[in-house]
């Protein structure tokens, strides 16, 4: 950057600011910005050199320029994990918007204040559990023999399902679960905005007559357009990511009859990772996925700055 | 007691009518409840008899009521005891070590005058939008800086994210007056020492926050373990509980006397005990949470203002 003033002197300031920076810049080389160049791992077929280490292998495999792309393309599962990863996606941005605002408003017309905070506790909880513990909690009610949703439809004279085994259900079982976690959560940081809202602006409209529901209209939803068009950035440069937790435990490691309908990218590298999928082509996967990441998140905060430049977070 | 609180609502202009209240109430009763019960449930099954469960199957009432899956957990307490200190260890040392490096860059990058500055919020800003990939950073920690098998591989690769980074610079930006800096300057104060001195301190609500998220980040943390982790005695609470899913029967390691390997194995009340564990889990945050609960929100709002 070009400056007109004269260039500041580095002073003992800049010495000791830097000091303090080193550890974490550290951290960022090693863990954030060494696996970028990781990347070339997608276009070399890797090989394995006995008794060397890794960086030789790497240096010493031959380039292939796309051919594990074009590998993962011609592999029918790239559809269907591009389609489950955005798909899913979709609709948990949709609903993890459109569900919580409208929860937040109205547990902000409760009338009395410590219930209101019993309800938000209450619905925080799951944000604190982990997959795996949730994914015991799903068993509980999904196992086939002893889970208590077999057990009533017993008692109502159905048939028990085999609930890990038949795929139909799966997308309506993943999308309560991803709500389920995560509703109370985000219905808080909303609720955090909505308090936040001058108390004057509701009693003008008040006194000019407005009704309760165009007060949430004119008043409440315009506030908490800023915090709604973030949430929205931020989950849209995560739409080639999946919450892999989310479908590998909670199907119980993504049985083969439910391979279809709830593979997404992060559980198929995975799975490549632990197996012996030629590391390439995994490899491929990832950086696909974080290409395509990058270029959504870019987008859509370039399509967000274009309606109002205040919106936009980069 | 509460009467005049609870009818404060009322009186407020905007309120809303009482049957509508009575809906809402209702509304949130009910999905408090099914927030709630799922864990209720577990915490009953784990400490249902084993033979109820055979009978009947998962059950809110169960016949009978045992604690032999506790007991069980209890003889087999070297496992559990392991895994709960790793969890321990690997929360404890990651959230400092978290807090130490997201806080220190978060001052340095509040720094107006800092001539590295722009250098360094690069630095941070680009792992926010674009990253190796999970192959490669695997094959980095693994094969290149040899965490596999070691307890770093739980800790450092989560220690830091420039989100916590962006949330530290914002609050100092916003709530620290150049005037105290400037003034320990004067006197001969280190930025070393004015962090600690003067930053640490007054800035404790934020510490908190980044605290808060590395803590349940790392206790809920088993994705690491499952890469990177082989060693039994490394195996945190969420690795253990992980790993049981599909093969319980390693967790029996001590019969109790009288019995052989295999009748132990047999005896083991292995749906409780799954259960139980989950339990163990679960226990320490449910208990904590809700203390905590507010600094969640504040690092969200404070993130939220763009710095």
């Amino acid at each position: 950057m070009v400056r007109k003033t004269k260039r500041r002197r580095w002073t003992r300031d800049d010495t000791e600011l830097t000091l303090l920076a080193v550890p974490t810049f550290v951290w960022y080389i090693l863990f954030s910005f060494l696996p970028m160049f990781g990347i070339f791992i997608a276009f070399k077929r890797y090989q394995i050199f006995p008794g060397k280490s890794f960086l030789y292998n790497l240096i010493h495999s031959e380039w292939v320029g796309f051919a594990n792309f074009k590998y993962l393309i011609e592999s029918k599962s790239l559809y269907i994990l591009l389609r489950n990863t955005i798909g899913y996606n979709l609709i948990f941005i949709v609903l993890g918007i459109l569900i919580p605002v409208t929860l937040a408003i109205m547990i902000s017309m409760i009338y009395s204040k410590r219930k209101s905070k019993v309800y938000q506790t209450a619905m925080f909880f799951p944000h604190f559990l982990s997959w795996v513990v949730v994914s015991y909690f799903v068993y509980a009610f999904l196992s086939y023999d002893k889970g208590i949703l077999n057990s009533l439809m017993q008692t109502l004279g159905q048939e028990r399902v085999q609930w890990y085994m038949e795929s139909k259900y799966w997308p309506y079982i993943l999308v309560f679960m991803s709500l389920w976690k995560s509703t109370g959560y985000n219905m808080v940081v909303y609720l955090a905005s909505i308090t936040g809202i001058d108390p004057s602006l509701y009693e003008a409209a008040v006194v000019d007559g407005a009704t309760q529901w165009q007060q949430v209209k004119h008043i409440t939803l315009p506030s908490l357009r800023p915090i709604i068009i973030m949430m929205f950035i931020l989950s849209v440069g995560k739409i080639f990511y999946s919450d892999f937790g989310l479908f590998y435990q909670v199907t119980r490691g993504i049985p083969a009859s439910l391979y279809d309908t709830v593979s997404t990218i992060d559980t198929y590298v995975y799975n490549a990772l632990l197996s012996s999928t030629p590391i390439g082509m995994t490899s491929a996967a990832t950086v696909f996925q974080s290409v395509a990441c990058c270029i959504t998140i870019l987008l859509a905060n370039w399509i967000v700055r274009k309606i109002d430049e205040d919106y936009a977070i980069i | 007691m509460n009467k005049g609180k609870e009818n404060a609502g009322t009186n407020r202009l905007n309120s809303i009518k009482s049957s509508t209240n009575l809906l809402f109430n209702t509304t949130f009763i009910i999905l408090s409840l099914m927030c709630i019960i799922p864990f209720i449930f577990v915490f009953i099954i784990s400490i249902s008899s084993e033979g109820s469960i055979a009978r009947n199957g998962y059950q809110f009432f169960p016949d009978a009521l045992s604690l032999s899956a506790y007991e069980f957990l209890w003889n087999e307490k070297d496992v559990i005891i392991n895994a709960f200190g790793i969890s321990v260890i690997v929360t404890a040392l990651g959230t400092l070590l978290g807090v130490a490096l997201t806080t220190s860059m978060g001052y340095v990058l509040s720094r107006s005058n800092y001539k590295l500055k722009n250098f360094f919020t690069w630095v941070v800003f680009i792992p926010m939008i674009f990253n190796g990939g999970m192959v490669a950073s695997y094959v980095v920690n693994a094969n290149i800086l040899g965490l596999s098998n070691t307890i770093w591989a739980l800790i450092l690769p989560l220690a830091v994210n420039s989100f916590n980074v962006v949330i530290c610079k914002t609050f100092f930006q916003t709530t620290i007056s150049e005037s105290i800096i400037e003034s320990a300057k004067i006197e001969g104060a280190s930025q070393l020492s004015i962090y600690l001195r003067i930053i640490v301190p007054i800035s404790k609500p934020v510490f908190a926050t980044i605290a808060l998220f590395l803590a349940f980040g790392y206790w809920n943390d088993w994705f690491q373990s499952s890469l990177y982790i082989r060693e039994q005695s490394l195996l945190s609470l969420q690795a253990l509980l992980n790993n049981i899913q599909k093969n319980i029967e390693y967790l029996a390691n001590n019969p109790s006397a009288g019995l052989s390997m295999q009748q132990y194995v047999n005896q083991m009340p292995a749906e409780g005990v799954r259960m139980a564990i989950a339990v163990i889990i679960v226990l320490p945050i449910a208990c904590a949470y809700p203390f905590f609960q507010r600094y969640f929100v504040t690092g969200l709002t404070i993130g939220a203002v763009k710095g």
